[in-house]
Formats: C-alpha cells, structure tokens, sequence
C-alpha cells in the first residue's frame, strides 16, 4: 500500500491534515522552485558581499546601520506569532487555539533563524564571529542578545517539539515515509493516558516557562537602541514598545500563513471564519496599543523639546521621512483598525488585507527607528542619506523567500494542525468547558446548606 | 597615573587642517579618495568642522577640530560585544582592531560621531606607501578605527625616558596633530598634573567642552573665542 492510499483510508481529522505528508501538488514545486531561486540569488548576493565587504552596501557613515539590523528586528518580531501567540492562548485555556498553535509554532522557529542571521550579515568581519563567545564583554546589550535569543530559539524548539510527539508516534504506526524520521522523533511514544498526561503536564510548564523568555528577547532587542545615547533611541519604552509591536507582527504574519494553509491544504473546516474573527480581534487590540505607544513615544520626545531629538521627530513627521512614516501610521493603525473593529470585515479577506498592511507596516515602523536616528547625529556631520545597494535588497528577499521555502517544506513533513489535539477538542473539551462554565456561575443558594 | 587630555584654542585655529593632514600621514589613514567622499566613507581621525554663523555680510565662521574625545566615561566602549574597545588605566579609549567584530555597535553609541569604519578594503597609493608609518598598524577591511591620542608616541617617549633613565616630560609625548598646528592652537598632557599646560588651561574660564551635558566627561576641552 501507498503512503497516498493509507491516508485515503484514514477518518476525516487524520485523513485531511495528513494529505500534504504524502501528496504534493505542481503547484507547490512551481512555488517551491521560485522560492529556491529567490534564495540562492540571495546567497549569491552574500557571497558578493563576503567578496567586496560592507562596501557593497549602501551604508556610510554615520548610517551605520540598514537593511539588515531592520531585518533583524523585523524577523525577530515575526518570531513572536508562534510561541507568544499560542502560549498565551494556551494558559488562558481558550479552546478556539486548537487548530492554529502549531502553524504558529512552526513559524516562530524556523523565522528566528533566518532573524539570528541578519546581524551576522551585517558583521563587518563575520568571519570573527566567533570573538562574541571568546572575548565575551558582559555589559554589552549585543551579547545580552545573543544570549536571549539562543535560549529564545531553544525554548521555541522544544516548545514545538513536544505537542507534536503523539502526532509523530500515529504518523510512525501508520508507516509513513521516511519511516526512519518518524522512528526517530517520535521517541517511542505510545499513546497511553498515563504517557499523556506527563505530556500535557510538560506542555503547560513549558507553555509558562516560553513567555517570560519570548518576552525577554524582543525586550534586549529595544535595549539595544535606548541603551545608545542617540535622539529617539535612548528611550525607557522601548523594550516593552518593541514587544507589543513583535506581538502585532507575529498575529499578523500567522493570519496570512493560516489563509495561504487554509486555501491550498483545504483547511477550510481547521482554520474557520471564527479563527479569523478571534485573530482579528486580538490584531485589533494590537493596534490599538500600538497607537497607544506610538503616541506616547512621540509626544514625549515633542513635549521634551530637545533640539537633537526634535531634528529626528521632524524630519519623521514632515521632513525627508514624511512618507514611510505615515506610511507606517496608516498601515499599522489606520487599516487595521477600520478593517477590524467592524465585525463584517472581520472575515477572512479583511484580516488578510490588516494582517499584510501590518506585516508592511512593521517593517517600516524599524525602517522609521534605525534610519531616522542614524542620520541626525548630535555632531555636525556632512549630511548623507541613505539607499540601500543591490545587495542589500536581494539578501533581504532572499531572506523572506528562504523562510516561505523553509515553512513550505515543514508542512510536507509535520501536519500543519495538531491531529490529536483537535481529537481531544472533539472527545473531551466540550464536556470540560460545560463543566468549567457552570463551574463560574453562582451557585444555587437553596442547594448549598448555608 | 596621567590623564591624558587635549585643549583646543578655538580663537587660534584658523582652519588650515595642518592637523587633519598630519594625522593622515602619521596614523597610516586609507586613502578614500572622490569615491568615498561621494558615498560619505571618508576616514578622518582629526577632522576641522566648519560652523557658520550670521546671515550675509555679517557672517562669522568657527574651525572646531574634532578627534575621539577620548571620554571618561565612555558610551562606546561598554556596548563593545567583544571589548575590542576600551579605556586604558591612563585615560586613552584604544582600538583592537585584530578583534574587532566590525558590528559598528561602538560607532552608534558615540555620541560624536568620530569612530570610522572601514567600509571597503583600506588602499594606499603607490606614491604614499614609502611613507608609511611603520609604528601604526594598517587596519583591515570591516573594521572600527579612530584617533588614539597617537598611542605609540607615547609608547616610544616612554622607552626612551626609560633608557635615559629620567621621567617622562611634558614635550615627550605630543601627537601629530598638535605638534604641526602653527598657531599653537592643540595643547596636550596630562591633565591631572598642575605643571602641564594642558591642565592650566582646562581651567581656564573659556574653557568648555562638547555635549557636556551628556555625562560622557570628554577629555579634550575647547577654549571659547573671545569677541
Ligand atoms: S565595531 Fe568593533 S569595536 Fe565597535 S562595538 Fe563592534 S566589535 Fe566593538
Ligand atoms: S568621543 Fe566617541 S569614540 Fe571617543 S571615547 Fe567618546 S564615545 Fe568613544
């Protein structure tokens, strides 16, 4: 028997989110062969740059850093979809997470790779990388960084690991290929309720022990620029301002993978109008404290009235950055927030078009903090401006392209939902919930003996 | 211990950019040529920034040179992921450029803006290679460089008051931009030692120093014109 016929005969649940393992459509490899394209004239690009050094980039001084350390931020932030997102919804028990926590898990991985790399990139000798762990200076906020986010990075993994374990042991005793993968990953897991719930006991810890962590990564990462003394940098809301904005990204970027998944896989029935009215509503909260900090952050520095910090809020808010930044201002609030706090256009086509507003948006919101600052120093320097080279633009497509491929190519050998957890939504959440809500309601004065 | 620290006289300087020169050839710095001035890469551990003042007739120009303000308390070097940037127990903020990750962490963290990176690989023309400096490093591409109070003069002055055993004296260690300056504008020394000009005139009422406000404790002082 085939793989494609094992999973033919399989019930509905396993049957529809097994499909992509064992069936792959022309479709997928035409996108699939683009996306490899896109990345290798990225790597080429690198390889350009390794040649050439940073002089290939438009950078110049004092615009230290681009498009890489924008990236970098960016990327980073995406990470946040994933293990925040599905934690978060995890410890509040909400039901609705079932069907979408592993895609978000999935992204949030294998995006921080692709986030760790960029400052890497943007080393002027990458190929001393290495002093970071032999000539350690702990005060530096860079080093902080690397810190969190290798521990970021590990947490996430095992935090996606450990809830796919029962669906990578049905998956070995059902035979599928690679076998040997399967074998391996599932680490003789058998499904007893004894071996479930040690498993669902690790998952809440770990479900606790990611947001503490999650937090803390995108936290260092603000500290990196308020920690400098430069002009709407050196600000005390930036850790908390870039966590909220990691947060916005994150929901934004899982809408769009949940209706690319939801279209080509058939998802129809796994991510439903109603997921997208819930993601929607918490994109529309996003937005709204984005606002709210945004506000505060420029007011301030207005209010303030320093003359260095008012040459940078300027030049954001009617000067040579007057476009990306409200650019940024319309995408991050504007259409979200008219898109979202409707419940009509709260379907999947309005979160979509948010969710992408708010992704481009994002990548603005960093482009307006790194760019900006740069290039208003407190010492008089020869004005210089700042366009990014070849270069950069191919390594940062190449970047976005490698992380699509990477995410497609997951989908081909994990489900993309959690096959056992929609299954135990279906056996035991209804009754538990029932239970819990009557649990919540006052109690019957005349039955309880007062 | 010294301190070592500079006082630039601001009603001397006439912008003749004898310093910045001098610097060049002493401190081995690339030659960047029209295409780095374009792209804005130019390397200048010593760089005279013009300030102009007024509305036409009435203008009034201002020389400020400006090197590393060698910082007591350094915001670039405790950004430094690899410390390939410090302050050394005599006052000097040095430059390990062997180790240097080239992140350009330390060069947004100075509030200056005088750390310089080496953006392409540093060239040198067939004519200017026989006066190089053999007692400076040449620093590699993708690398952090700036003014080091010409470190090595020090290093020299040092071995030859050994040898002749006597201590170091104030004419012993000056750098290059201040020994060519004609007007006598760039005092150096140390400033914790009340014999030193330099530490007179840090004294001096005129005397200020560049965003003070920021807490970084600079250690070269300016003297205000007079009008
Ligand atoms: S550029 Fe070099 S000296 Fe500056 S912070 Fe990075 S590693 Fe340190
Ligand atoms: S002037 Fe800049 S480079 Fe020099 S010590 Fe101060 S912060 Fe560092």
């Amino acid at each position: 028997m085939t793989d494609l016929e094992i999973v033919s005969r399989l019930p509905q649940d396993e049957r529809v989110l097994l499909m992509p393992l064992v069936r792959t459509t022309k479709t997928f490899w035409r996108w699939a062969a683009v996306m490899a394209a896109i990345s290798l004239w990225g790597l080429f690009a690198y390889a350009y740059q390794l040649r050439n050094g940073l002089g290939a980039t438009g950078l110049n001084t004092p615009e230290y850093w681009g498009i890489y350390i924008i990236c970098f931020v960016f990327f980073i932030g995406i990470s946040h979809a994933g293990t925040l997102i599905s934690a978060i919804l995890r410890v509040a028990n909400a039901e609705w997470r079932r069907s979408i926590t592993r895609s978000a898990e999935f992204i949030t991985v294998l995006v921080i790779g692709f986030g760790a790399i960029q400052p890497v990139l943007d080393l002027g000798r990458p190929d001393r990388v290495l002093n970071v762990m032999l000539h350690s200076q702990p005060f530096s906020p860079l080093l902080w960084d690397v810190m969190s986010i290798g521990l970021y990075f590990t947490a996430s993994s095992v935090y996606l690991y450990v809830p796919m374990i029962p669906d990578l042991a049905r998956i070995r005793d059902l035979g599928l290929r690679p076998r040997l993968l399967y074998w391996f990953l599932a680490i003789g897991y058998h499904d007893t309720p004894a071996a479930r719930h040690t498993l669902e006991r690790l998952i809440s810890v770990l479900a606790v022990a990611v947001i503490p962590i999650a937090v803390s990564v995108h936290t260092v990462i603000g500290w990196i620029f308020a920690l400098t003394l430069r002009p709407m940098w050196h600000s005390a809301i930036f850790g908390p301002y870039f966590v909220i904005g990691a947060i916005f990204s994150g929901i934004a970027a899982l809408i769009i993978a949940m209706a690319i998944l939801r279209r080509v896989y058939r998802l129809e029935a796994y991510f439903k109008d109603i997921h997208f009215n819930h993601m929607g509503l918490l994109l529309l909260v996003m937005s709204i404290l984005w606002f709210y900090f945004t506000f505060a952050e420029h007011l301030t520095v207005w209010y303030g009235g320093e003359e260095a910090e008012l040459a940078t809020l300027y030049s954001k808010l009617y000067g040579a950055f007057w476009f990306p930044f409200w650019l940024m201002f319309a995408t991050c609030f504007v259409i979200p927030f008219g898109l979202m706090a409707r419940a009509k256009t709260r379907n999947v086509p309005g979160t979509v078009i948010a969710s992408v507003a708010v992704v481009i948006g994002m990548w603005l919101e960093r482009f307006n903090i790194v760019v900006p600052t740069s290039l208003h120093p407190r010492g008089e320097v020869a004005i210089a401006h700042y366009w990014p080279s070849w270069v950069e633009l191919s390594i940062m497509a190449g970047t976005f392209a490698g992380f699509v491929l990477v995410y497609m190519i997951a989908t081909k050998f994990f489900p993309i939902v959690s096959i056992w957890e929609i299954k135990e939504g279906r056996e035991k959440s209804i009754e538990e919930v029932t239970e819990r809500v009557s649990e919540y309601l006052p109690d019957d004065l005349e039955a309880v003996a007062l | 211990m010294p301190r070592w620290g500079m006082v630039i006289d601001l009603d001397k300087c006439n912008g003749c950019q004898a310093c910045e020169v001098a610097c060049r050839s002493e401190n081995n710095i690339a030659v960047g040529g029209p295409q780095a001035a374009g792209e804005s890469r130019t390397i200048s551990w010593m760089r005279v920034q013009t300030e102009v003042e007024g509305e036409w007739p009435n203008l009034r120009a201002r020389f400020v040179p400006q090197p590393c303000m060698h910082c007591d308390r350094p915001p670039c070097t405790l950004v430094c992921p690899v410390q390939a940037t410090s302050r050394d127990s005599e006052g000097i903020i040095s430059q390990i450029y062997a180790r240097c990750i080239g992140c350009r962490y330390c060069a947004n963290a100075c509030p200056y803006t005088v750390k310089y990176f080496n953006w392409r690989r540093p060239s040198y023309p067939g004519s200017t290679v026989a006066g190089l400096n053999p007692d400076v490093s040449l620093r590699p591409v993708g690398v952090i460089e700036k003014c080091t109070f010409c470190h090595h003069r020090l290093q020299k002055a040092r071995d030859v008051a050994r040898a002749e055993k006597r201590p170091l004296r104030e004419a012993d260690y000056v750098p290059a931009c201040s020994e060519s300056c004609p007007t006598g504008a760039i005092v150096f020394g140390d400033l914790d030692d009340p014999d030193h000009r330099v530490a007179q005139l840090a004294r001096d009422p005129r005397a200020f120093r560049l965003h003070e406000d920021l807490g970084t404790q600079p250690k070269v002082y300016y003297l205000a014109e007079q009008d």
